[in-house]
């Protein structure tokens, strides 16, 4: 099966400062892939290079023929001076009809937001409005930056759960990117821990396990992750197979990662 | 009816009024009010040269527009805020444009009819050009409507869906071109700006959609134009200015009417929660 998006050796800068190196990544139909990565690693220019917004100074995207992405972006500020009920904005690009747009908002759990001005509504409903308006395309991509920014914990859980079953309906390919490490791997087929270039990428179990991933992120409990800035060693051989990254912060209870997000998924 | 000057001078206060009021939402959603400035205010620059190279005042403003438009599209983001950088565009514009002019030996010109309009002379070939500057105007905003307000609500989200948020601006820069040109005889280079912005910030607390403030925005303006020609005709006062004043006792008045409904709101909210 062709992939849904590909991009290889994939290089971009923002200004001067070259943001993403040599990345290679696939995105297959039906599958969730999630990037993961400390602050300012590069994460939302990959995004934005996925959807077209900036520019490649070097390598290849390739869209399947076609394809139609449905965006949900970090954040989106709405300016005051702009008045938007939540049914003209599920309208926006293409209008839809009511019944397609209620329908949208009760898949993405925001039934009866319809008549709302999008400047009265919480995080949580805001964010389903903007996954609503994604659904509303048909997307065989549904691509989601930091979605669950400004959710609770449980909140954000029940929002993974969502897009996992949105995935099984639609069948949708789904990039997302986040913070929330232990929740979104237990939603993922395929991890992706980005630091400028891919430092390492497989399975959850894999990924979590993987020094490269330890060395960024030790590992935490409770959503309460912090996340370490570091001078990442960019010589990597081939894979994860090894660990120069040691950090005093890697302490002994970390060492058993992938069981971490095990009762996480409650 | 067209050989009467007032029918003339309410027409062409309609026709652009009309096109400014949405144009101006776009405007002030997309937090560009001194854009619109900047661009009315190279209108100087562009009578100047209309009349130095004896090309029509309408496409001398018009190309002097679009290239000061373009020019702070392209300026904007390498280093300099945007405020920064339209205050130097604005006022070298209208510097150069006056200093231009004085080099106009043998031409007498009225600055104050460019600065201020004379709408009082507007001629019927005037009119057939701001009727349809504006038609092309409203007809361009309704054509990429969906796709200019897609843009304005974010650039990446445009993006995802297959526009090209660059191109959406060039759409509005040249609209913005476009309702100066037409809008220099009316108005004046000083005041363009002020029937774009003031209109639509008076709709915003009256609408719930875009396209409401939109609608609402034109209709202010098309008060403002009318009640500002009749006012200059009572009060014997120069008709622009008019025009500009009874939109910004209408802007008033809507924000004490929406002061006084919220306050309303809340002592009822407060009644029954307590």
């Amino acid at each position: 099966m062709s992939p849904l998006v590909r991009l290889t050796g994939a290089s971009a800068s923002l200004g001067a400062q070259e943001v993403l190196s040599g990345v290679d990544l696939r995105i297959d139909r039906g599958e969730i892939v999630t990037i993961v990565g400390p602050n300012g690693s590069g994460k939302s220019t990959l995004m934005r290079v996925i959807i077209g917004a900036v520019p490649l100074r070097q390598g290849r995207l390739e869209h399947a023929p076609g394809l139609r992405i449905g965006y949900v972006p970090q954040k989106l500020h709405i300016d005051p001076t702009l008045p938007m009920t939540v049914r003209r904005f599920l309208s926006l690009p293409r209008r839809v009809s009511d019944a397609a747009a209620a329908e949208a908002l009760t898949h993405a759990g925001g039934a009866g937001l319809a008549g709302r001005q999008m400047s009265d509504l919480s995080g949580g409903q805001f964010q389903r409005v903007l996954l609503a308006r994604a659904l509303l395309n048909r997307p065989d991509l549904l691509i989601l930056d930091e979605a669950t920014q400004g959710l609770d914990q449980p909140g954000s859980a029940a929002f993974y759960r969502l897009i996992e079953q949105l995935r099984t309906e639609l069948g949708c390919g789904v990039l997302m990117v986040s913070h929330e490490l232990h929740v979104v791997m237990a939603a993922s087929d395929r991890v992706i821990c980005l630091n400028h270039h891919v430092c390492c990428e497989g399975a959850p179990e894999h990924v979590a396990s993987a020094p490269e991933y330890r060395a960024l992120f030790g590992t935490g409990t409770q959503g309460a992750l912090a996340l370490y800035r570091h001078q990442h060693d960019h010589h990597h051989d081939e894979g994860c197979s090894h660990g120069d990254h040691d950090h005093a912060h890697d302490h002994d209870h970390d060492a058993d990662a992938p069981k971490t997000h095990s009762h996480e998924a409650r | 009816m067209l050989d009467d000057f007032l029918v003339r001078a309410a027409l062409a206060g309609l026709g652009v009024a009309l096109a400014a009021g949405p144009l101006g939402c776009l405007v002030v959603w997309r937090r560009m009010a001194y854009f619109g400035d900047a661009t009315a205010h190279a209108a100087m620059l562009g009578v100047a040269l209309a009349l130095a190279f004896d090309v029509s005042i309408f496409a001398g403003v018009l190309v002097v527009s679009m290239l000061m438009a373009t020019l702070v599209s392209t300026l904007s983001g390498r280093g300099f805020a945007m405020d920064t950088l339209l205050g130097v565009l604005a006022h070298s514009a209208i510097a150069f444009g006056l200093v231009a002019v004085s080099f106009l030996s043998g031409v007498r010109i009225d600055l104050m009819a460019y600065l201020f309009g004379d709408i009082l002379a507007v001629s019927k070939g005037d009119l057939a050009i701001i009727w349809g500057g504006a038609a092309l105007v409203l007809a361009l905003l309704a054509w990429r409507w969906q796709a200019l307000l897609t843009a304005t609500l974010n650039p990446d989200l445009a993006q995802a869906s297959g526009l090209d948020p660059r191109r959406e601006q060039l759409v509005l820069t040249v609209a913005l071109a476009l309702v100066v040109a037409v809008a220099i005889k009316v108005v004046g280079s000083l005041l363009i700006a002020a029937l774009m912005i003031i209109p639509a910030a008076t709709a915003r607390p009256l609408a719930r959609t875009p396209e409401g403030m939109a609608l609402t925005a034109a209709g202010i303006g098309a008060v403002s134009a009318l009640g500002g020609l009749q006012g200059s005709l009572w009060f014997d006062t120069p008709t622009g200015p008019s025009m500009v004043c009874i939109a910004a006792l209408l802007f008033l008045v809507t924000l004490l009417l929406d002061g006084l409904r919220r306050d309303l709101a809340q002592r009822r909210a407060g009644r029954t929660s307590g």
